[in-house]
């Protein structure tokens, strides 16, 4: 009864629009009055008695004609478009499951991968803790969460490890037209693919990803001071490894061929899948918000 | 329990209106929140009130398990009321007990009034009270503590949900009792409210107490609830202030 009209906006929009230049954003907490200023109350907020009050801790941040809050934590809420980061959970006949870090486990169907399964074969291609590329393709109102494989930079990731911090910390970690993740891979050497979901894939030499993962754990601690990206650059000068320790990289996402390697091999997980070896890293760029 | 075994009642009101640790009958004990000390949970809460020591931690929206609690058109909240065996002086039987599955009810149905569980359907959210070290009053630290920790995680609701006990000690209403006043007093009633329509989400009470007293006592609980709302909001506030940004955009 004191839930007033609620929006139709499902989801709460992330990270807003940085093309939104931010004014000076107020910190609200569940419950705060906002000043709406006859605004309508959009994601993040609920309308009671004529006042708007938020939901959710966050940034007020105004879109015209609505109000919203941005959440500063939680966890991810996907996007159709976004690329993310997942582990297979289950495995069926058709489909994985995939821990995206969403609500809802997402369904990868065999349809939506770059190979042809056979029917009860989709454990020769992804097993449970396998971590994948996907892209968010479609939501439904139930709340399931379509994701596809098919598209560049998607695929399985081999090797590597996984950092993961705050989703609402992303738009940081790539930063002005991806030149915080542009610093980072060039003074480090290493492999990174980042999930919109805050979850980091980082590959390279053992020395790489332990200089990656600090990081970007100091990122995920500084998200709301500015300069960070020159911060992140001195940083990584100041702890240049030693002399010839830079390295291309070991692995990358590989786009398995269309069909198990050799048929016999219950696993396709040899070498041979890996013959086209491009050290291409994998994409860091985010679609555009 | 207090009149059998005990030899020795201690004063608990002194002629000048003092209590037992030096308190007037509308004090709180001092209270200390911290938002978001564990790493992993989606959410989490510390918090020292008095002589309890209360940690919560918050996990989801995330998939139900078991699967046939899930609801098709909202989140669940499965709450769990936990004493460590070392919370007491006496060594407490690790594990759930009537007492504690009755407070973990009755917290988890408080937190789904205030809670917008239909934004997430068939999902769970999933709140962990663990009560390191007691000294009465923890159902309401540990509803402090997860409301707390709910906000660190993000999930959309109404309001913070401040909680305290109001008891009554040698006949007068006093707020926030601590062990001896809980043991030896005659009534105790820990009550939550929702701050900003000023509805009880949690009213529960031990003991007896007459109609006039509930009234006083009520009003009292709610003047300390409103209290523990402002050390709530300032918990979250330290640990989200924001200096002024230059969001980095993509």
């Amino acid at each position: 009864m004191s839930r007033g009209h609620r929006p139709g906006h499902r989801g709460r929009g992330r990270e807003g629009n940085p093309s939104h230049p931010s004014e000076d954003r107020v910190l609200v907490l569940p419950g705060e009055e906002i000043q709406g200023r006859g605004l309508k109350p959009g994601p993040g907020t609920f309308r009671v008695g004529g006042k708007v009050y938020a939901s959710l801790l966050g940034l007020v941040s105004e879109r015209p004609p609505f109000v919203q809050v941005i959440p500063l934590s939680g966890r991810y809420i996907p996007k159709a478009g976004d690329v993310v980061v997942g582990t297979v959970t289950d495995v069926q006949t058709t489909f994985w499951l995939l821990d995206i870090g969403a609500p809802r486990w997402a369904p990868l169907h065999v349809t939506g991968t770059p190979w042809k399964v056979e029917i009860g074969e989709a454990d020769r291609y992804l097993g449970v803790g396998d971590s994948v590329v996907v892209q968010v393709e479609n939501l439904e109102a139930t709340g399931r969460i379509g994701v596809t494989m098919q598209g560049e930079g998607l695929g399985k990731l081999e090797g590597g490890t996984i950092v993961r911090i705050s989703p609402a910390r992303i738009p940081r970690v790539v930063g002005r037209g991806g030149s915080m993740i542009q610093t980072i891979t060039r003074q480090t050497g290493a492999h990174v693919a980042i999930g919109q979901n805050g979850r980091i894939w980082v590959d390279g030499t053992p020395e790489a990803i332990r200089r990656v993962t600090d990081v970007l754990r100091m990122i995920e601690a500084n998200g709301q001071r500015s300069g960070l990206t020159s911060r992140v650059e001195s940083y990584l000068l100041a702890t240049t490894p030693t002399a010839g320790a830079d390295s291309s990289g070991a692995s990358k996402i590989r786009t398995p061929p269309s069909g198990p390697a050799d048929e016999r091999t219950a696993v396709p997980d040899d070498a041979s899948w890996d013959s086209d070896g491009q050290g291409d890293p994998p994409p860091f760029d985010p679609p555009e918000p | 329990m207090g009149s059998v075994g005990a030899k020795e009642v201690p004063v608990l009101l002194t002629p000048d209106g003092r209590r037992i640790d030096g308190r007037r009958l509308d004090e709180l004990r001092p209270i200390k929140i911290q938002a978001g000390p564990l790493r992993q949970a989606d959410g989490s809460a510390f918090v020292e009130w008095g002589a309890n020591k209360v940690m919560a931690a918050v996990y989801g929206p995330r998939e139900v398990h078991p699967r046939h609690l899930q609801q098709n058109d909202r989140a669940v909240i499965q709450c769990r009321y936990n004493m460590a065996a070392f919370s007491v002086d006496e060594r407490k039987r690790p594990g759930l007990d009537r007492r504690s599955q009755e407070i973990s009810k009755v917290i988890g149905e408080a937190f789904q009034s205030v809670v917008f569980t239909e934004e997430f359907p068939r999902t769970s959210i999933d709140v962990y009270i663990e009560v390191l070290q007691a000294n009465a009053g923890t159902r309401c630290a540990g509803l402090v503590a997860a409301s707390v920790a709910l906000a660190d995680a993000g999930i959309p609701m109404v309001d913070l949900l401040p909680s305290v006990a109001v008891g009554k000690i040698s006949g007068a209403i006093a707020l926030d009792l601590k062990k001896e006043e809980d043991n030896f007093g005659e009534a105790d009633l820990p009550m939550a409210l929702v701050p900003q329509s000023g509805r009880l989400v949690l009213l529960q009470m031990e003991g007896h107490m007459t109609e006039e007293e509930l009234g006083t006592a009520l009003d009292l609980g709610v003047a300390g609830c409103r209290d523990i709302y402002e050390k709530m909001k300032a918990a979250l506030r330290a640990r989200y202030t924001v200096t002024p940004m230059e969001e980095g955009g993509a």
